[in-house]
């Protein structure tokens, strides 16, 4: 979904940059409390899984592919706070290296994939765990709630931006009925791969998944004392 | 359930990332993404300009003057991810510790960051 140069208008593109600036820095203030010694590289390796994954185009109907946006997987695994850098910092790899995102719409994609799928995605994640059993087995399925609902969100959000300072003249309804289509089929793919990855790491270290603080862990032996 | 080290789990999830990228994306869909169909179906992208750095080393995730395709889509994305694990990990070291104290720090207690309540 990275938008190139020239699809939305120079003022519009600068207020996104505005808008992704200032999520940027809300995520770097909020982030000191998300990050320690251990979970610091933990959140540069889901950085470089974002990246990579993003590279894994999967089909969807009719000629088109989709692939993963990644904020809400980096949300739930390192923090929303972390989640938006972590966004941030793959696209800023693609528009600078890869030619991948136009770089006068770098505000728009942090904006749209950072801080909409983010917001979205986890905020939702955060409400389905709360209407789940608290416990483990709960979070896969909230993952795939949020992961699903994130990609078409940010589909929205990029309608509203054509619709403001689109550069072309096209109906907005056609805009949005064919964006957020696709888009829900996209998030089918994002919401499997979110759910998966989360679970996996669920699975050995449970400690590391953001998200699932608090929540009740499986039954383990511990030696006696260890009530926390 | 089996409890793996955080140094095993970083490296796990490293050398899956390199693959992922250097290798299973050969395979991934060629077909353009959602919003490059809905842009070309409903001329969105009439006034599309070039990215300012098309003729870039990398760009397109190809390695410029590596004529094979697998080969030369297989080492950006190495390169990628390699570059991405680098700036992410060298940027949450840095937003974990503010700049002010970036000296080099006292044994760490992780103790919860307790007052600044900013």
């Amino acid at each position: 979904m990275h938008i190139p140069n020239g699809f939305i208008d120079g003022p519009v593109s600068a207020g996104a940059g505005v808008i992704a600036v200032a999520g940027v820095a809300v995520g770097l203030r909020g982030a000191r409390r998300e990050l320690d010694e251990r979970t610091a590289p933990l959140a540069g390796l889901v950085a470089a899984f974002v990246f990579a994954v993003q590279m894994l185009n999967f089909p969807v109907a009719g000629g088109t592919s989709g692939h993963l946006l990644g904020g809400t997987l980096a949300a739930i695994l390192v923090g929303p706070y972390t989640g938006v850098l972590c966004v941030a910092v793959v696209l800023l790899m693609q528009g600078l290296f890869f030619a991948d995102g136009g770089l006068t719409a770098l505000g728009l994609n942090i904006t749209i994939m950072g801080v909409v799928t983010v917001v979205v995605g986890y905020g939702l994640y955060r409400l389905t765990l709360g209407l789940l059993p608290a416990r483990h087995s709960s979070v896969p399925i909230a993952a795939f709630v949020g992961a699903l609902v994130s990609v078409p969100a940010a589909a929205c959000v990029f309608t509203l931006f054509y619709a403001i300072g689109g550069t072309t003249d096209v109906s907005i309804g056609k805009v949005a009925g064919a964006m957020i289509g696709v888009h829900v089929l996209i998030g089918i793919g994002e919401a499997i791969i979110t759910a998966a990855t989360v679970s996996s790491v669920l699975a050995v270290r449970p400690d590391l998944v953001h998200g699932a603080r608090g929540l009740a862990r499986p039954l383990e032996l511990r030696s006696a004392g260890e009530t926390r | 359930m089996t409890r793996v080290r955080t140094r095993t789990l970083l490296i796990a999830g490293a050398v899956l990332a390199l693959i992922l990228a250097g290798f299973v994306s050969y395979y991934a869909s060629q077909s353009p993404d959602g919003l490059e169909k809905v842009s070309a179906d409903k001329g969105i992208d009439a006034k599309e300009q070039d990215h300012q750095l098309k003729d870039g080393p990398l760009a397109d995730y190809n390695v410029k003057g590596v004529h094979n395709e697998r080969l030369s889509g297989g080492l950006a994305g190495v390169i990628g991810v390699a570059a991405t694990l680098v700036v992410g990990t060298g940027v949450f070291r840095l937003v974990r510790r503010r700049p002010s104290d970036a000296a080099p720090a006292r044994p760490a207690h992780d103790a919860v960051d307790s007052g600044s309540g900013g």
